[in-house]
């Protein structure tokens, strides 16, 4: 049963969907890695928060939960990514994802 | 004594084999000795055999008939065929030309081709030619006549081709095999009809079947018109003639065998084979006739033209080949055969005198260049002036009676004036002045320039089988064959003495003409009026043929080169090649753009799922 | 068991001589040679039959042998021997042993490998010839497929991976058709009796919907025409034969292309007799078409491995036209042609591989007048050459011979087409004999010849062509043998033609009843299909 007090189910979905699309948007627009791991980052947070509303809708737990699990979820993308930029760069020397094209068909 | 006959064309198989068997076990040549022995004396027993079977057997009895059964050939549902002989007169008679007049070439050959490297080969192709030959007279069914047919074909391209290392020669061959070939595809196609109808290809079986009740006279017809196509094509008739000329490239022993005394002759055989078949048809018998006129007419006006002494006479072969095939057409079935025979031993007699004076000129063959030879090489000289009295038909000699035969058949088939015995007599004139005008050129009048560089080259071993050829050329009117009993006789009928005596008269006139036109002719001889070069070329057959045929198969051949059907194969290739580039180009190793297209296909697909 | 004890040898043998020449050089040829000549012993056990006159036995074969494979899919492992499986694998067995006796020194690399692939070919091959079990016959199909491969990839000349990978994908293509026709066909049969089986003999009796049994048919006959090959499927043929080794070409033109021409034999007609007769008129063209077209194709090359390989279309397509005449001399000459131009081109390309080893080319442009420096080479071509052109008195004629008349009783206008073929077949014949042996010697070859020290056929060459040319000259006087051997094989397909054909004409009176059946069909299937 939902639970009444919630600050309203539209504006926390509203909020998820652009902050979505804002990093959907980072990701396709900049070209720099580390940029592109922060657009990353935005639409897990903005999948997570979505968890969370909906879970706080529903008056259920699970999405509070699967919400740690997305964050510890971004942590360990977090690193590797961060590694295998670190590898880009030592090799590539920039950190322009249009440069990362050798498996072009 | 009736089992020597299955020797004869076993005794020149067996010498090809042990000729072309030689470098098998053997590291050498073998000497020009053991080549000839081997060689003449293979058909010099096969003559003996065929003369003592026909004196023991044939003599007594004119309407014998030897069956020899060798084996089974093919038994096939009720396709039926032996490897079996049939002798009767006909055959007889054949096989008498072939092995006696063979022998006499061969032995010619012997002094001919001394200087030649390629001696064993000669006497091997010469060896298999006569196998063929004889099987091909001798065959009870009509595929092995068929496989003699096909099998003389192929000799008759391998001599023609023998001295190999000329291009043209090669392509002379190869023109009168395959010209010969359409003709026997027809032939062949002839024999399917035939065994459709009949259900029998065995000679003996079809002439008897024909006799019996609703026989379908339109399937016979065709049946001896696809026959007769491979009569033209092997015999040189219109419109197939065109190889026989070009075939002069061989050794010239080989012309004298093959291209005047027996291959040629081998439709006139096939015909005269069929004749119970034919005698079903009008429209057969009247074509044969037609061919045959058509054809002595055309040849005889193109050997006038000529300027080769073997050209000429191949033209004349042609022509003469007519007048049998005109025979034919008019039921004349032993005047045919009759000519065939004269015709053999005159025309092998010209083809080795010609032999003689081109060997002892140094194989210079325009007789432009020859004249005055009759001091130099006599013998030679008299041999072909009875040949050519033979061959124009001057009274007495062999040639007149079996002409003389076949222009009286002529007139009586018709009962009167008609086409064809006019074509005949006018033919006769035409064969006066080309026999007379090779003669005049060649061995009178003026020397040409290559007379004088003149020896004879005659040796004993080629002189002896011009003798007894010219004999046999001038009694050979003699020795009409008893064919009665093979072909029926006819009533003789009185003519009157007019018919008789413009026969006589026609080849004199032409004598004349040549005496008067080209005794003492220029001896320049190249320039030509447009009508002797129109019959120079043939009647232009050959224009005809290489723009109608050759020329379109070739490009078509030429256009199809790299297999036209391939390219539907290699299109639907390069297709999946495009489809395939089309494809990987979307798979650029961008992130973004993949990334965007995913953004842009989920969005698409939520629609899509929002929608329905 | 012999027949397994062959296969069997033949696989292994080749096993081993792959492992042999690790050890000792050229142990690979010996151990094929002996393999080979030991499958011939075996073969011989078979004589009693061919000398024995027919109707000894009404059983059909002459020996099976019969092991379950795999049960649940009524799939056996069976194999069986008649007269036309048992000229075929004698053609089969006695072309491996003459390519692999003229090709004895030609392979420099890897030689153990193409042993291998050279025997697993035959064996496959063999196999194709003896199965009687529809799938065990695709898997033989496909086993001769990936060894024949091989040899033209590795082996090969210039164009090699570009010749293999068509040749690979146009038999592949074809033989999934062939597979999809197979299960077709079992299925149906399962539908109708219950009983799931690959077995040629019980499928025999199949009753099949004509509807569906036309599309079946036509997978089966897409397939063997392919491989065949004929119209309009030869074009990887000609790149196939040319860029093959010697003894590849050899092993493709005397046994692959028959393995089509057995199929349509064993399989087309008497499985599917209705469909057949309704497109016999469409197979005899495509036969006929595939004559004149090959002999056209082949009078036009530069290469004389090209011109021979364009010429076995023309010979096949005899193949074709004889054996939808469905008429018994017709299809005893397409065995007989089968047979003879199996000898005659695999001799020609043995020779035209000889010819290149010699003078480094096959050319027809940088050739010409090689009759003057290897007579007996040249001669030996020459007899081929005038076989493959169909002179009488050899195999060649007889088996063209047969199949024209008999396929004259059945369709004129297409067999008088065909005929033609007969005067291209002179034009290719003889325009490769005059460019290539006669005329005068080509400038070009005089530096290799002189350079090669070039000699004519050795003794094993010489050997090897005189033993098939007697073979071919044999068949031509007297081939009656073959025919006889054949006889059962041939009546078989023709009589179950026949019963179809007056099944047509004469519908039995019982004939409702028969429709009713086949109506009761189609509900069937609907039972079974969930």
């Amino acid at each position: 049963m939902p639970i009444e007090t919630a600050p309203g189910l539209e504006a926390g979905v509203l909020l998820a969907s652009i902050l979505f699309c804002l990093g959907l948007a980072g990701l396709m627009m900049r070209r720099n890695v580390i940029f592109m791991l922060m657009s990353v980052e935005i639409c897990t947070n903005a999948a997570a928060l979505m968890f969370v509303v909906a879970g706080a809708h529903w008056g259920n737990a699970d999405g509070q939960v699967m919400f740690i699990f997305v964050v510890t979820l971004a942590a360990a993308e977090v690193a590797i990514a961060l590694a295998l930029v670190l590898q880009f760069y030592h090799r590539k020397h920039t950190v322009d994802i249009d440069q990362l094209n050798e498996l072009r068909g | 004594m009736q089992g020597l006959l299955a020797w004869v064309p076993l005794l020149p198989l067996i010498g090809f084999l042990t000729l072309v068997a030689f470098p098998l076990f053997n590291r050498h040549e073998p000497s020009q000795r053991t080549v000839a022995c081997i060689g003449v004396g293979s058909i010099g027993i096969a003559a003996l055999f065929t003369a003592i079977v026909a004196i023991s057997v044939f003599w007594k009895n004119p309407s014998e008939i030897v069956n020899i059964a060798l084996w089974q050939w093919m038994l096939v549902d009720n396709l039926e065929l032996g490897f079996n002989f049939y002798i009767d007169w006909l055959t007889l008679v054949m096989l008498m030309v072939i092995t006696g007049v063979g022998f006499l070439i061969h032995l010619y050959s012997v002094g001919y081709m001394r200087e030649d490297a390629d001696f064993r080969r000669y006497f091997a192709y010469l060896n298999l030619f006569v196998c063929a030959m004889l099987i091909l007279v001798m065959a009870d069914n009509l595929v092995l006549l068929y496989l003699g047919w096909e099998g003389v074909g192929l000799c008759s391209y391998l001599l023609i081709g023998f001295w190999y290392k000329e291009p043209a020669n090669g392509a002379a061959a190869q023109k009168a095999f395959i010209v010969t070939r359409i003709g026997d595809t027809a032939m062949a196609i002839g024999l399917f009809l035939l065994f459709y109808e009949f259900s029998t290809l065995n000679i003996p079986q079809l002439t008897a079947a024909i006799d019996g009740p609703d026989i379908n006279n339109e399937v016979v017809t065709v049946a001896c018109l696809l026959l007769l196509g491979g009569a033209v094509g092997k015999s040189a008739q219109l419109p197939l003639q065109t190889w026989l000329p070009d075939a002069m490239a061989g050794p010239t022993p080989v012309s004298a065998l093959i291209h005047a005394a027996t291959m040629v002759t081998a439709g006139v055989y096939l015909i005269a084979r069929m004749h119970p078949l034919y005698l079903l048809s009008e429209t057969a018998m009247t074509t044969v006739a037609f061919v045959g006129a058509l054809t002595l007419l055309l040849a005889g006006f193109s050997a006038i033209a000529q300027s080769d002494i073997k050209r000429v006479l191949a033209y004349s072969t042609i022509s003469q080949i007519g007048y049998m095939f005109l025979a034919l057409g008019v039921g004349a079935w032993s005047g045919a055969i009759f000519h065939l025979i004269t015709h053999a031993f005159f025309k092998a007699l010209l083809f080795l005198s010609a032999g003689s004076v081109i060997l002892s000129l140094h194989h210079e063959q325009n007789i432009f260049s020859m004249g005055g030879l009759y001091r130099k090489i006599p013998l030679t000289f008299i041999c072909f002036t009875i040949g050519c009295a033979c061959l124009a038909a001057l009274p007495f000699t062999s040639g007149f009676y079996s002409k003389d035969h076949i222009l009286l058949s002529a007139w009586e088939f018709h009962q009167g004036i008609n086409i064809l015995w006019l074509a005949g007599i006018l033919g006769a004139l035409v064969t006066g002045i080309y026999s007379f005008r090779v003669l005049f050129l060649v061995f009178l009048g003026r020397e040409g320039s290559a007379s004088s560089h003149c020896n004879d080259a005659n040796t004993p071993v080629m002189t002896i089988p011009l003798c007894i050829l010219a004999l046999l050329a001038m009694i050979g009117g003699l020795l009409a064959p008893p064919l009665q009993a093979v072909f029926g006789s006819r009533p003789d009928e009185d003519h009157s003495a007019w018919i008789e005596g413009v026969a006589i008269a026609m080849p004199l006139i032409g004598l004349a003409i040549a005496w008067k036109l080209f005794i003492y002719q220029k001896k320049s001889g190249e320039k030509r009026s447009s009508i002797m070069q129109f019959w120079f070329s043939g009647w232009g057959f050959d224009w005809l043929y290489e723009h109608l045929l050759v020329k379109p198969f070739k490009s078509l051949a030429k256009i199809n080169h790299n297999d036209i059907i391939d390219n539907l194969y290699k299109g639907t290739a390069a297709l999946s090649r495009q489809l395939n580039a089309l494809l990987s180009s979307s798979q650029n190793g961008q992130v973004r753009w993949y990334l965007a297209t995913f953004a842009v296909g989920s969005v698409l697909f939520l629609a899509l799922l929002v929608a329905l | 068991m012999t027949l397994l004890a062959i296969i069997i040898i033949l696989f292994a043998g080749g096993l081993l001589a792959w492992l042999a020449e690790r050890y000792f050089q050229a142990g690979g040829r010996w151990i094929s040679l002996i393999s080979l000549l030991f499958t011939t012993v075996l073969l011989t056990n078979y004589s009693s039959f061919i000398t024995s006159t027919e109707a000894i036995t009404d059983n059909t074969w002459w020996d099976s042998l019969k092991i379950p494979w795999i049960p649940r899919f009524g799939i056996d492992f069976y194999l069986a021997i008649d007269g036309l499986s048992f000229l075929m694998l004698s053609l089969t067995i006695a072309m491996g042993i003459f390519g692999l006796i003229m090709t004895w020194n030609d392979i420099q690399f890897r030689r153990g490998f193409f042993y291998f692939n050279y025997l697993w070919t035959l064996a496959g091959v063999a196999g194709v010839f003896t199965a009687i079990d529809l799938f065990l016959f695709f898997f033989f199909w496909e086993v001769m497929l990936i060894p024949m491969l091989f040899l033209i990839a590795v082996w090969g000349y210039e164009r090699r991976i570009y010749a293999a990978i068509k040749f690979f994908i146009f038999t592949q293509a074809s033989s999934l058709l062939m597979l999809i026709a197979i299960v077709g066909l079992a299925y149906i049969h399962y539908i109708n009796s219950g009983q799931l089986t690959f077995n040629y003999n019980i499928l025999l009796e199949a009753q099949v919907p004509s509807d569906i049994a036309y599309w079946l048919m036509l997978g089966f006959f897409i397939a063997f025409i392919v491989k065949l090959p004929a119209l309009p499927f030869h074009t990887w043929l000609p790149d196939a034969h040319t860029q093959a080794p010697t003894a590849g070409s050899i092993l493709l033109a005397a046994i692959l292309l028959k393995t089509g021409a057995y199929g349509l034999l064993r399989f087309n007609l008497p499985l599917f007799p209705e469909s057949s007769i309704l497109f016999a008129p469409v197979a005899m063209t495509i036969g006929a078409l595939s004559v004149i077209y090959g002999a056209m194709l082949a009078f036009a090359q530069n290469d004389m491995k090209r011109l021979v390989a364009y010429s076995s279309v023309s010979h096949m397509g005899f193949v074709l036209l004889g054996l939808y005449a469905l008429d018994t001399i017709a299809i005893q000459g397409a065995v007989m042609q089968m047979i003879a131009h199996g000898l005659s081109t695999a001799a020609l390309f043995a020779l035209v591989g000889a010819l290149q080893h010699r003078l480094h080319t096959r050319d027809m442009q940088q050739l010409g007048g090689v009759w003057s420096k290897l007579p007996k080479l040249s001669a030996v071509a020459l007899f081929f050459a005038v076989a493959s052109l169909g002179l009488p008195g050899l195999g060649n004629f007889v088996a063209e011979f047969t199949v024209l008349v008999g396929s004259f009783r059945s369709n004129h206008w297409l067999t008088a087409l065909a005929a033609i073929g007969l005067i291209g077949a002179a034009l290719y014949a003889l325009i490769m004999m005059q460019r290539v042996f006669f005329g005068k010697l080509n400038k070009r070859l005089e530096k290799p010849i002189q350079e090669s020290n070039t000699a004519d056929l050795n003794v094993r060459e010489t050997g090897a062509l005189l033993v098939v040319a007697a073979l071919l000259v044999l068949i031509g006087l007297h081939p009656q043998p073959i025919f006889n051997i054949s006889d059962k094989t041939v009546q078989m397909s023709v009589n179950k033609i026949e019963s179809a054909l007056s099944f047509q004409k004469f519908p039995p009176k019982i004939s409702p009843l028969q429709v009713h059946s086949s109506r009761v069909e189609p509900t069937s299937i609907e039972d079974n299909t969930p």
